[in-house]
């Protein structure tokens, strides 16, 4: 008896070392610390997707980086070295991301980076980006207030790098738009007031004011903008985006207006929007698992990173085996060429010269109505 | 700038500066007492403004666990020192603070949770449930280190903060919750339009400073708590139990925590970590005011209120570098004043 269960114990990983040929994906997410509201639904993300590409099984290994960068490159050397990952991951930070894309360059290992971290394909060759450029994003906001004639919006965002990069992104749409910024105020999402900011934004009498936080951190200014009695239009990145803020915002959010991608109102959109369909199935099956209303820009981020995966990984399979450097290489040249790859947020089309394969088609206007984000008429 | 934003500014000011004074104050009779630097104080606003806005969702807390797990872990640290020494005296006040207080909260909650009860019965459970954590934590962590050194009591509590948030993290989840206000009038005052919440907020500190005040000048107990924190031996040999007077000053501290969380859930976003922010801010309020007195201390989180609001009008980008560098000039003449840190420990053991 002791024998056979020997023997089988023997098989079984004789077995495994043959089934070594498994696609491995090592991911970090920053599920605690200060991105924590963003990290949990990417992972949640993780238990849509499929078990296998183009029929080898694959692994998901999802650390937690605790939204530190130190921490996010640890995660990524530990994958790559210690559970020899296939492709990288990860974060949903800014800085977390990017340490990890250096590992990743470092290691020779391909990487999908699932935030807008804004990284040349020259520097870093190995990894490729999901999410929209902040530029493509505020350019939405920026065509709609040239639409309504707006000539001074009030800037207030984050005190980090996701404040700046808001910023940035609006600015450099200002000249072509004809509007001038005339405060660049900055929060903490831990503050207790933005009462200075709102009263210098109000003294400088603008036509709108565009906000840069996230989650629910992009409240506290609208409230507070709201309380003071602005009533011209307050605009949202796409960071904001989700159910929660409706619900801290509650009636002084309502006729908010932001940018996000197509994903969050997939039931709206026209029957020739390119993603919808897929959109729709992925909503679907996230408000099953995680509930009604728990639609996020952040989930489909993931969802489309593994899409991606998938079309390369279905490539590069043709030519080498998981696991050797010459499926890695195979792996970044086909990530850096994928056509047509329809996702939740958009349609991806890399080139070796742009690893950043979104359009116009990935973005969309919504609005707060009646407590929830709908599609701006 | 013009008259009416700097009034504004001020009542943004005193609102906050009220809050941060709460904390100061705590955190003050915590370290006085015990010589405990507690950092963990900030939890108790974002424990006590989380479960208030969860309550009103009609939801139960995930804090109910931490009360019936630190309960009954405090009660087989009593119980396992009883045993030990073979002294009983104590037995029904462990049996009542760390098992009936904490099981009966846990229960109430959870019983009355699904019926969203009126506002004043969740400003009591919110009270109850948080109040209850002050005893449990000071048994659990600190009074088996209560003869350490000031370093090793604040090692002790940086890693009870961080216990501390990783729970709030599990309990609540990572995204913001805003309480509904105890009440939507406004003010018309000049200029200026107050809301009835930032009144209440500072009526409230007011209240409960003047409620400190009569407890150490008038009652037996709070004369021991500041004898205690005169002379910790001279206390024990005029018969203080240093262990109580420990105990007295968490549970206020846990009390003036929960309240000031009570009172800005409705005005700002709270996240479960958020609360590590003000209790660092009440921290600074109480360097200001030389870390030695109660009425400096609330003049010095006045001041950093105030000066928050300043630096958040006329330089938000830096308002936090200013904030937090304040407290480098009281600290530089706090050094240079006070005696060597090592004959004050070595006076203590």
């Amino acid at each position: 008896m002791k024998k056979s269960f020997a023997l089988a114990g023997i098989t079984a990983f004789l077995a495994c070392g043959a089934v070594k040929a498994d696609i491995t994906v090592g991911v970090s997410l920053g599920i605690t610390g200060p991105g924590a509201s963003l990290g949990v639904h990417y992972r949640n993300a993780y238990q849509l997707m499929p078990k296998t590409i183009a029929g080898e099984p694959v692994k998901y290994i999802i650390l937690d980086d605790g939204s530190d960068p130190t921490n996010a490159a640890k995660n990524a050397r530990k994958l790559v070295s210690e559970d020899k990952v296939d492709v990288l991951m990860g974060s949903n930070g800014v800085p977390s991301a990017v340490q990890m894309a250096q590992v990743a360059a470092e290691s020779k290992i391909p990487m999908i980076v699932l935030t807008p971290a804004n990284l040349s394909p020259q520097v870093f060759p190995w990894a490729v980006i999901v999410p929209q450029p902040t530029e493509i994003m505020m350019g939405a906001i920026a065509n709609e207030l040239k639409a309504t004639g707006a000539k001074n919006v009030a800037y207030i965002g984050f005190s980090d790098t996701w404040g700046d990069l808001v910023y940035k992104a609006l600015d450099s749409h200002s000249a072509a738009s004809g509007f001038k910024i005339t405060t660049n105020e900055r929060y903490a999402r831990a503050d207790t007031s933005v009462t200075g900011q709102v009263l210098k934004i109000i003294s400088t009498n603008p036509d709108a004011v565009v906000i840069g936080g996230s989650g629910t951190g992009g409240a506290l200014p609208h409230v507070a903008l709201v309380e003071r009695g602005f009533k011209k239009p307050i605009y949202h990145n796409h960071g904001t985006v989700n159910a929660e803020f409706i619900k801290v915002g509650g009636k002084a959010v309502q006729g908010a207006v932001a940018v996000t991608g197509p994903l969050i109102v997939p039931e709206e959109l026209p029957d020739n929007a390119p993603t919808k369909a897929v959109s729709l199935d992925f909503t679907k099956r996230y408000e099953a698992a995680f509930g009604a209303g728990s639609r996020n820009a952040f989930a489909g981020y993931a969802y489309d990173g593994f899409l991606i995966l998938n079309a390369a990984a279905t490539e590069a399979l043709k030519k080498a085996k998981p696991g050797t450097p010459a499926f890695h290489e195979a792996l970044r040249s086909a990530l850096e060429n994928v056509r047509n790859v329809v996702g939740t947020h958009g349609v991806y089309n890399m080139t070796p010269t742009n690893h950043n394969g979104v359009d116009e088609r990935a973005r969309v206007l919504v609005q707060v109505e009646a407590g929830s984000w709908r599609l701006k008429k | 700038m013009s008259v009416d934003i700097f009034l504004w500014l001020v009542q943004d000011g005193i609102t906050n500066g009220a809050i941060y004074a709460l904390l100061a104050l705590a955190l003050l009779l915590v370290f006085s007492v015990t010589r405990v630097i507690f950092v963990p104080q900030g939890e108790f606003i974002s424990f006590a403004a989380l479960s208030l806005a969860l309550l009103q969702n009609g939801q139960t807390p995930g804090l109910i666990f931490l009360l019936m797990g630190g309960g009954l872990l405090a009660f087989a640290m009593e119980a396992w020192t009883a045993y030990r020494q073979g002294d009983w005296r104590n037995w029904p006040m462990s049996v009542l603070l760390y098992l009936v207080w904490p099981m009966g909260m846990a229960g109430l909650v959870m019983w009355l949770a699904p019926t969203k009860p009126g506002l004043w019965s969740q400003v009591g459970l919110v009270l109850g449930m948080v109040v209850c954590l002050g005893p449990i934590l000071y048994r659990t962590a600190y009074q088996p280190l209560a003869k350490a050194s000031v370093l090793v009591l604040f090692i002790a509590s940086m890693a009870v903060h961080y216990i501390l948030t990783g729970l709030g993290l599990v309990f609540f989840g990572g995204e913001g919750l805003r309480s509904e206000p105890l009440s939507d009038a406004r003010f018309q005052w000049g200029v200026l339009n107050i809301s009835a919440q930032s009144l209440l907020v500072i009526a409230a500190s007011v209240l409960a400073m003047l409620i400190l005040w009569l407890f150490f000048d008038r009652s037996l107990y709070g004369k021991a708590l500041r004898a205690t924190a005169i002379n910790r031996l001279g206390a024990r040999l005029v018969g203080i139990r240093t262990e109580l007077a420990g105990m007295i000053s968490f549970t206020l501290a846990a009390l003036l925590g929960a309240l000031s969380g009570l009172l800005i859930a409705p005005i700002t976003t709270i996240y479960y970590d958020t609360g590590f922010l003000f209790g660092l801010k009440g921290f600074v309020g109480a360097i200001l005011g030389g870390m030695a007195s109660y009425p400096l201390a609330v003049v010095g989180a006045l001041v950093l209120g105030l000066l928050e609001a300043g630096a958040s009008f006329a330089a938000s980008q830096f308002k936090e570098s200013l904030v937090f560098s304040i407290i480098i000039p009281p600290l530089i003449w706090l050094s240079l004043r006070s005696r060597h840190v090592e004959q004050e420990e070595e006076e203590e053991s």
